[in-house]
Parts: C-alpha cells; structure tokens; sequence
C-alpha cells in the first residue's frame, strides 16, 4: 500500500513540476512581450514613420530605417527564395534518391542553424572586402543566404505532399517533367510554398548580426544600394545601448514595429498552412 | 491527329535541360555556400592563426594595443553562458513539452502550442534588449546579492558567485539565453514526444502505470534520440547567438571564476569589435574566433542533424 501512496505522490509532484514550469515559460515569455508593448507604445507617433533617426537629444524617426529594413528584406527575398524554390525542386523531384540530394539535404539543415553571423563575416570577406566599403546590397546578400535553407526546406516538403498520382498524369499526358512541375506541381504546392517564403521573410526581417559589418547603418536617408544603408535591427542596437533616453525609446518602439511584423508574417504563414491542411483532409 | 512536331519536342526538350540544370545549379549553390563559408573564414583567420599558432586559442590576452590576442576568453563564455542557459532551459523545456502532450486540457492544447511557437520566431535582439533593461537591473537588485549572500557559506560554490553584482554579466547572459532558447526546445521536444505511438502508452497504462511512470519508462527511452537532437540544437542556437547576448553580457576578455562578472563570448566579441577593429592582425584575429565558431556549431548541429535524422527513419520504418 505504501509503495502506491508513493507512486502516486511522485507522480503528482513531477507533474506539479511539468505545471510550474510551463507556467514560469509562458510568464516570462508574456513577461517579454508586455514589456516590449508598453515600452514600444509609449514612444509611437507619427513621427516614428516620417521623420529620419535623429541626432540625440532632438526628436526624429524611424524612417530611413524602416525603409532601409524593407528593401534589405525585399532584395534578400529576391535573391535568395528563386535559389531556394529550385534547390528543393531538385531535391523533391530530379534527384529525389540521388546521393547528392542527400548531402545537400544535410548541408541545408545545418545551414538553418547557423549562426547569422557567421554568414554576415563570409559576405564580409567576399563582397564587402572586395568592393572596398559597406554596402546595402552586402545587407541584402547575406540575409538572401539566410532566405534560401528555409524556402528549400519548405519547397521540398511541400511537393512531397503532391500526391503522386498527378504527377503520373501529367506525364501520361505527354508533358516533359519541367512542364509537369511548373504546370501541375508548383500550383498544386502554392500555398505550401508561399508559406516557405512568409517564415523567410520572418527569419531575415529581424536579423542584427549579419547586417552589422554589411549593410552597416546610416543616419540619413538613402536609397543608395552600394552605400551603407539604415536598418530597424543595427538602428535598435545602437541606439539601445546608447545612454540618451530618446534613442532608447526609438529603440523599443522599433524592437516593437519589428516584432509585429515578423508576429504577422509567422501567423499568415500559419494560416495558410492550416488552409492547406484542411484542404488536404476534405480531398481524402 | 497525334502528330508529334518534331521542333515542339526540340523545344520541350531544351526547356527541360534548361530547368533541370538550373535546378541542379540552385542545389550545388548550397553546398557552394557552405564550402565558401569554410574557404571564406580559413583565409581570414590565416594571418592570425600563422601569427599566433596553437597559441591563439589557450591564451587569454586580448590586447588590440600591443596587437596580442588569445581566445580563451571568449570560448570560456560562449561555453559557460550556453551551459547555463541549456541547464535552465532544458527541464523547463521538458516540463513544457510534458505539459502539451501528456496533461493539457485538448482546448488549451492547440493555443498554448501556437504561442511557444510563435514566440520562437521572436528575434533575438529582442530578448536582447529587454534584457538589457528589464532583466539585468533585475538580476543585480534582487538576484544576485541573493545568490551571494547563500553561496558564501557553500565552499567551492561560492566562488563561483563572488564580487559586486554588476547586473550584466555571464550569469545575466546565461538566463537571457535560456528565455531565447526555451520555445525552440520545448516546440522540438514536443514534436519528439507526439512520435511516440500511442500504442505503447495505453499499454503502459494498461498495465497500471502512473502519468510520470508512462512518460518517464516509455515516452522518454523511446524518444531519447529525438530528444537529444533537440537538445543539440538549441545549443548550436545558444553557442551561436548573437544579439541576446552582447546587449548583457558586458565584453570583458577575462577570465573570471566568479559567474557574475562581465565577460564575453566569441559571437559578442565579433559584433562589438569588428568594425572598430583596427590594423590586419585584430581584423583577422575576430575572423578566427568566427572560424573557431563554425567549427563548434557546425559539430554540435552536424551531430544533432544526425540523431534527429535516426528518429525520422524510425518513425518511418
């Protein structure tokens, strides 16, 4: 009898446990957020989205790092997602059991976790290097190396889930296979693969680390690619750490602008996701 | 009717060519990149490395004045501040991923999933930042002159927790980490434990077995591979994060026994020093401590790949 009694207690004492600390995560983690909210909500105006990053001690904005964070991201995208979406097309479809597949499957996983700033120190020493002086375009070169291990990784999962049937089709039909991927597969993953591209954007949108010796920062506006150009991540770093109360404020209001964003981009991605899936179950 | 026009097939034909090698080129462009990195980071670190040997990385000097630099320093935080972080982050990731499969009411199920995973997209320079101002001032408040005042009794343990509390610190960084890292570990952990066939835990609980006694004698050894691996992973994260901690770790190349002073780690040294280093020698000697890096990460995430891959094709199989 005794030894139940003692299960039982040591059951509801680790479970206790496995309570406290999903309890103790989450409150920190809501801990986080409600900290970046208030701090970051205090410091929003109009302002934040008109005027460039001020010197300290007088009142400014944001803008020249917002926009110089969307291009960065936007050209990062441009580059790195086409590399990315073929990559996996040839991973899912051309050498699916090749053994080249399989080390580039391997690779591309270790890329993912990767320190950033690994990557940003390699586009330091081949562009930054080369060309003499940072460079927005620099910016844009590492955060595409980001970009392509997560649209790979996400394109090739999401032709796998082509049912194989359509492919056979197609082919039965007489189509090459690069006309059976561009014209049955592609659209049959497009969600799939928009999803890829959403959790990229995500991924590269908040990185710091590469774009401090790439893309540098500028206090002024410019649309310059081949000069350094002003960012929401390095803007937030510097200005944090800075002692001046105005900068930290533009710095929460930014960590805040950069945190919805990516929230919003992670949940579309999520959304459409789950459209896929039920999708999927209402054809079965 | 079903004439094939011989240039409609030399045309498909080229277009296929056309599309196939590019998609091969796209793949080979992975590997490129990662050969690049390699080749990129060996030839940067050279002078440094030539200069200095073996050397480099025993010795704790950081000098850019008299232009000696050893990386000791900064491999004893990276190492330190992710073993805090993985000893705090790892139970409590474990007792996370135990609460969404085995306890949780199925309502909660779905929502509390959603924001752990939500909340591992968060970038890291956000964690950075409140730990900056939120978390460091709270840490030396109230934190650590606690833990100094019950540790100087304790022999050994307290010299691990001696001196002023300065706030930022490898103890400050360690927790900031383990924040950062929490929701990786706990999402990965938990997809891990939802492999388990639950086959295998009703017949656990067929044969009387309690909730922990299910978990820990069938959950747990069935899953040991995936849980390692994802262990594995979220130390490559904090081996390799950045930003969450060079906002509080304080950049200080000494080597200090107590776990409250500043320090730093290879990353942090990167981002704080990098563009204000001045002359070859500093330049190439922060691009090998970036080589020391890959190299460290690249085992630890090579390693875990591998386990997470064995689970896969035992699941599969």
């Amino acid at each position: 009898m005794n030894r139940r009694v003692f299960r039982k207690g040591k059951n509801a004492a680790f479970l206790l446990l496995s309570l406290l600390a999903t309890a103790t995560g989450l409150v920190c983690l809501g801990a986080i957020l409600w900290t970046l909210l208030t701090h970051g909500l205090a410091g929003m105006s109009k302002h934040v989205f008109t005027e460039m990053t001020p010197p300290p001690g007088s009142e400014g904005g944001l803008l020249n790092a917002i926009y110089g964070s969307a291009i960065m991201t936007l050209l990062g995208i441009l580059i790195g997602s086409p590399i990315g979406v073929l990559a996996g097309t040839y991973l899912a479809e051309y050498g699916r059991h090749s053994r080249l597949s399989a080390i580039v499957r391997f690779i591309n996983d270790v890329l993912l976790s990767a320190p950033s700033i690994i990557i940003g120190l390699f586009i330091y020493q081949i562009v930054v290097v080369k060309m003499g002086h940072f460079s927005a375009f620099a910016g844009a070169l590492s955060l595409a190396v980001l970009a392509i291990p997560v649209t790979l990784r996400t394109t090739e999962d999401m032709l796998n889930l082509v049912p194989g049937g359509m492919k056979d089709s197609s082919a039965a039909l007489g189509a090459y296979t690069w006309r059976t991927i561009i014209s049955v597969l592609y659209p049959a993953a497009r969600s799939g693969i928009v999803t890829g591209l959403l959790l990229a954007i995500a991924r590269i949108s908040g990185e710091t680390a590469p774009l401090l010796f790439t893309a540098l920062n500028n206090q002024f506006w410019s649309t310059q690619l081949n000069a350094p150009m002003a960012n929401l991540p390095v803007v937030i770093f510097q200005f944090a750490l800075s002692p001046y109360k105005d900068w930290q404020d533009l710095a929460w209001t930014g960590a805040l602008i950069i945190t919805v964003s990516i929230l919003i981009l992670s949940v579309s991605a999520r959304i459409v996701l789950a459209l896929i899936q039920s999708d999927g179950s209402r054809g079965q | 009717m079903a004439i094939i026009d011989p240039r409609h097939a030399a045309r498909q034909l080229f277009y296929e060519r056309v599309f196939k090698t590019s998609t091969l080129v796209a793949a080979l462009l992975v590997l490129l990149i990662l050969g690049g990195v390699a080749v990129s980071l060996i030839r940067g670190a050279w002078p440094a490395l030539r200069h200095f040997g073996f050397s480099f990385v025993t010795r704790e000097i950081w000098n850019p004045v008299t232009e000696e630099f050893g990386a000791l320093g900064p491999i004893y935080g990276t190492v330190v501040t992710s073993v805090i972080a993985m000893a705090l982050a790892v139970p409590t990731g474990f007792g996370i991923a135990l609460f969404l499969t085995e306890l949780c009411p199925a309502l909660l199920k779905r929502p509390i999933g959603v924001a752990v995973e939500l909340l591992a997209a968060v970038p890291s320079i956000i964690f950075g930042i409140w730990g900056l101002f939120v978390l460091a001032p709270l840490m030396q408040r109230h934190v650590e002159p606690w833990l100094i005042k019950h540790a100087h009794s304790i022999p050994v343990i307290h010299k691990m927790f001696m001196g002023p509390p300065f706030g930022i610190g490898i103890v400050t960084a360690g927790v900031v980490l383990a924040i950062m890292v929490l929701p990786f570990i706990s999402a990965t952990m938990r997809d891990v434990f939802d492999t388990v066939p639950p086959m295998l835990k009703e017949s656990g609980y067929g044969l009387g077995a309690t909730t922990w006694e299910v978990i820990w004698n069938v959950v747990v050894p069935h899953s040991r591979v995936g849980v390692v691996g994802g262990i594995m992973l979220g130390l490559g994260r904090a081996l390799g994060e950045t930003m969450a901690v060079t906002f509080v770790i304080g950049n200080a190349h000494r080597i200090s026994t107590s776990l409250l002073a500043p320090g730093t780690t290879i990353s942090s040294s990167i981002a704080n020093e990098f563009t204000e280093a001045v002359g070859d020698l500093y330049t190439s000697s922060l691009v090998a401590l970036g080589l020391l890096l890959f190299i460290i990460t690249f085992i630890v995430i090579a390693a875990a790949q591998a386990m997470l891959r064995r689970l896969e094709r035992r699941v599969t199989a």
